[in-house]
C-alpha cells in the first residue's frame, strides 16, 4: 500500500491514538476529531485491531477462557453443587484404574482408524463414481450429500429404529431370504455394536469425503491420463501413479478433518448406543458426559474430555506443518 | 478427466451398478424414515407384515408429535437460534476475514494461525467448563446460551471460508478505489463485500445447517421441554427411559430434516463450494 503513510514505529491500538496523523492539515477542532478517527481506520493495523476485535472477543470468551476452567477442573474434585478441592492429578489416575475409560480410549481409537479408513476408500470410490458424465448427474451429487447435511441425531434415530431388535429391517430381509433363522440383535454386543456405530459413522462421513475429493479430481488434467494411457498403463496402474499423487494434498487434509471430528464424536454413540451395552462402545465424548452431566462429577468428566487434547494437538500441528510447507 | 465409456456390459458392471448400489445405501434411511412416519402401529409392530410400504398410510404419528410434545416450539427455537446466530458469526467472520486476507499487520499470521486452531476444536472437549460459563453468566437453558456458544465454531469456518475468497479477489479493484478517493473503509465497504456476496452466501448456509444440526450443546445447555431444539426435543421428549415412540419419532425426524434439506438444495453450488473451500482454506 504505497499511498498510506507508514508510521516509523509500528504500534498497535491505543498507543497510536495519541500520535497525530502525519499529513495534518488546516482544520476546525471538530472536523480535525472526526479527520482523524477516518486517518487512523486508514492504518492497516488499525483498521485490522477494529475488525478482529468482536471476533477475539467471542474467542476468547466462550474457548480460551472456558478451555482454562476445563484445565482447572480436571485438577479439582468438584462435583455438581459443591465447590472443589485442588487434588493433583488424581481424577487421571483414577481415569487409568477405570476398566470402562480404558475401554473408552480403546474404542476410540478403533472407531477413528476403522472409519476414517473406510470413509477414504468408499468416498474415493464414490468419487471416481461420480467424475464420470451421466445423466442426473447434478442430482444424484445432490442427493449423495443428505447424510452429511440431515441432523445426525435425527439419520440416526432412524438408523437405531432400523438396528431395532424386534423389529429391525435388516433381520426382516435377511429372514425372509433365508440367510438367518434367528434375530441378530445389532446392538445387543459391545463388538457388533461397536460395527454398527462404525457403519452409521461411514454411511455419514462419506459423502464429505466423495465430494471434496470429487472436486480434487477434477483437477487433474486429462492430459496427463491420455499421456499415460499412451504409454501403455492401465486405468489401475494410471488411477494410482497419476491421479492419487496428484490428489494427495486435499486427501490427505480431508483425512485430518474427519479424524478429529470422529475422535471428538458424541452425537451418534450418544444416541445410537448411549455407550451400551454395559459400557462397551463408550468412547471420551460419551463417557465424559456420562460422568459429568449424568453421575454430576464434573473434574472427573473434566479429565476424562482433556484426554482428547494430546491426540487432538497431534493431529491439529500435523496439519499446520502441512499447510505451511506446502504454501 | 472424465472417463470415457467403454461397453455397455463393463460399464454397467463398473459404473451403473455400484452407483446404484451407493446411491440407494445412501438414501434408504430417510425412505425408513418416510414409510415409518406414515405407517400405523398396528403395522409397525407386526413382523408378518412387510415393512417396505404401506397400503393404509396415516397422518396419526404426525398428530401425536404435535399433540403430545411441543414440536412447533421446537421448530421455531431451533430457526431463531440457528438464524441469530449464522448472522451473528457471518457478520465477525466477515470483518476478519478481511482483516486476514487483506491487511498486512504484525499479527496477521499468528491471529491466522489461532483463528484456525479454534476451527478444529471439537465441542466434546469444551462442553463441560462452557457448561459454567454459560450458567455463570445467567444464560443457561436460554436460546443465547446456543446463540452465543455456536459461534465459537461457525466463526472459525466463516473467517477461514471467507479468508480464502477475499484471496481470490484482485486487490486491483480496490486499489482503484483508493486512487478515485475512497477510504481503506468505503473500499472495504462498497468494493470488497459486494464482491463475496457468493461466499458469504456459501459460508452462511454452511453455518446455518450446523447450527441447526448441534446437538451436545443443546443437549447440555437446554433443560426445560420449551427451550429445546428440535435434535434435543424428539430425542430426549420421545424416547422416555427404554421406550422408543417410533411413529412420532420418525415423523418428528422427518419433519426437523425438511428445512434443512430445502435450505440445501436451493443452495447445492454454495453448500458445495463450502464444503470443499473449508478444507482447502
Amino acid at each position: 500500500m504505497a499511498d498510506h503513510p507508514r508510521h516509523p514505529i509500528r504500534q498497535d491500538g491505543a498507543a497510536s491514538v495519541a500520535v497525530a496523523p502525519a499529513p495534518v492539515t488546516l482544520a476546525l477542532p471538530q472536523a480535525r476529531v472526526r479527520r482523524s478517527l477516518g486517518q487512523l481506520l486508514e492504518r492497516e493495523h488499525v483498521l485490522a485491531g477494529v475488525l478482529l476485535a468482536p471476533t477475539l472477543l467471542i474467542l476468547l470468551v466462550f474457548i480460551a477462557y472456558p478451555f482454562a476452567i476445563g484445565l482447572w477442573l480436571a485438577v479439582t474434585d468438584k462435583v455438581v453443587g459443591r465447590p472443589g478441592n485442588f487434588i493433583g492429578l488424581e481424577n487421571f489416575r483414577v481415569n487409568l484404574n477405570d476398566a470402562i475409560f480404558l475401554r473408552a480410549f480403546q474404542n476410540t481409537f478403533v472407531y477413528t482408524f476403522i472409519a476414517t479408513f473406510l470413509k477414504l476408500v468408499l468416498g474415493m470410490a464414490a468419487a471416481l463414481l461420480l467424475n464420470h458424465h451421466f445423466r442426473f448427474k447434478r442430482i444424484v451429487r445432490a442427493g449423495m450429500l443428505l447424510p452429511w447435511i440431515i441432523p445426525t441425531v435425527l439419520s440416526t434415530l432412524a438408523w437405531q429404529w432400523m438396528f431395532d431388535a424386534t423389529f429391525s429391517v435388516f433381520n426382516w430381509m435377511l429372514m425372509h431370504s433365508g440367510i438367518i433363522s434367528k434375530r441378530i440383535l445389532w446392538l445387543g454386543d459391545g463388538v457388533l455394536a461397536m460395527g454398527c456405530l462404525i457403519a452409521v459413522n461411514v454411511w455419514r462421513g462419506m459423502p464429505f469425503f466423495a465430494i471434496t475429493l470429487l472436486a480434487g479430481l477434477q483437477t487433474v488434467n486429462p492430459d496427463l491420463h491420455e499421456a499415460a494411457e499412451i504409454d501403455g498403463a492401465n486405468a489401475w496402474k494410471r488411477f494410482w501413479r497419476v491421479t492419487l499423487p496428484l490428489i494427495k494434498p486435499i486427501m490427505l487434509v480431508v483425512v485430518l478433518f474427519s479424524m478429529i471430528a470422529t475422535f471428538a464424536d458424541f452425537q451418534l454413540i450418544y444416541v445410537l448406543t448411549r455407550g451400551g451395552p454395559y459400557s462397551s462402545t463408550h468412547v471420551f465424548g460419551t463417557y465424559a458426559y456420562e460422568i459429568a452431566m449424568r453421575a454430576a462429577k464434573l473434574g472427573q468428566g473434566a479429565s476424562i474430555s482433556l484426554t482428547l487434547f494430546p491426540f487432538l494437538l497431534v493431529v491439529i500441528v500435523f496439519q499446520l506443518w502441512y499447510i505451511r510447507k506446502n504454501d | 478427466m472424465a472417463v470415457r465409456a467403454g461397453g455397455p456390459l463393463r460399464r454397467a458392471l463398473t459404473f451403473h451398478i455400484p452407483l446404484t448400489l451407493v446411491v440407494v445405501a445412501t438414501l434408504f434411511p430417510f425412505y425408513w424414515m418416510a414409510i415409518t412416519a406414515i405407517r400405523p402401529d398396528t403395522e409397525l409392530y407386526n413382523v408378518r407384515i412387510n415393512p417396505f410400504f404401506t397400503l393404509h398410510p396415516t397422518l396419526q404419528h404426525f398428530r401425536d408429535l404435535f399433540a403430545r410434545t411441543m414440536f412447533g416450539r421446537w421448530a421455531w427455537n431451533t430457526f431463531f437460534i440457528a438464524t441469530v446466530s449464522t448472522a451473528l458469526s457471518l457478520a465477525c467472520g466477515l470483518l476478519a476475514g478481511y482483516a486476514l486476507a487483506r491487511l498486512k499487520f504484525r499479527w496477521a499470521a499468528p491471529l491466522g494461525t489461532m483463528i484456525f486452531i479454534t476451527y478444529l476444536v471439537p465441542p466434546t472437549l469444551l462442553f463441560i467448563p462452557l457448561g459454567n460459563v454459560v450458567t455463570t453468566f445467567g444464560i443457561a437453558d436460554t436460546p443465547w446460551a446456543l446463540i452465543l456458544t455456536y459461534p465459537t465454531f461457525l466463526i472459525p469456518f466463516c473467517t477461514w471460508l471467507l479468508m480464502g475468497y477475499f484471496r481470490t479477489i484482485p486487490r486491483e479493484i480496490e486499489d482503484c478505489a483508493r486512487i478515485d478517493g475512497a477510504s481503506r473503509l468505503q473500499a472495504m465497504v462498497r468494493i470488497a463485500f459486494p464482491l463475496a456476496i457468493p461466499g458469504i452466501l456459501s459460508a452462511g448456509i454452511f453455518a446455518f445447517t450446523l447450527s441447526w444440526n448441534e446437538f451436545l450443546y443443546a443437549l447440555v445447555f437446554l433443560s426445560s421441554p420449551q427451550q429445546k431444539t428440535i435434535p434435543i426435543g424428539v430425542f430426549t421428549e420421545l424416547v422416555r427411559g427404554d421406550v422408543y415412540y417410533w411413529g412420532p419419532l420418525m415423523a418428528g425426524a422427518l419433519l426437523g430434516s425438511i428445512p434443512v434439506a430445502i435450505v440445501y438444495s436451493f443452495f447445492v453450488e454454495h453448500y458445495v463450494a463450502a464444503l470443499t473451500g473449508a478444507v482447502k482454506g
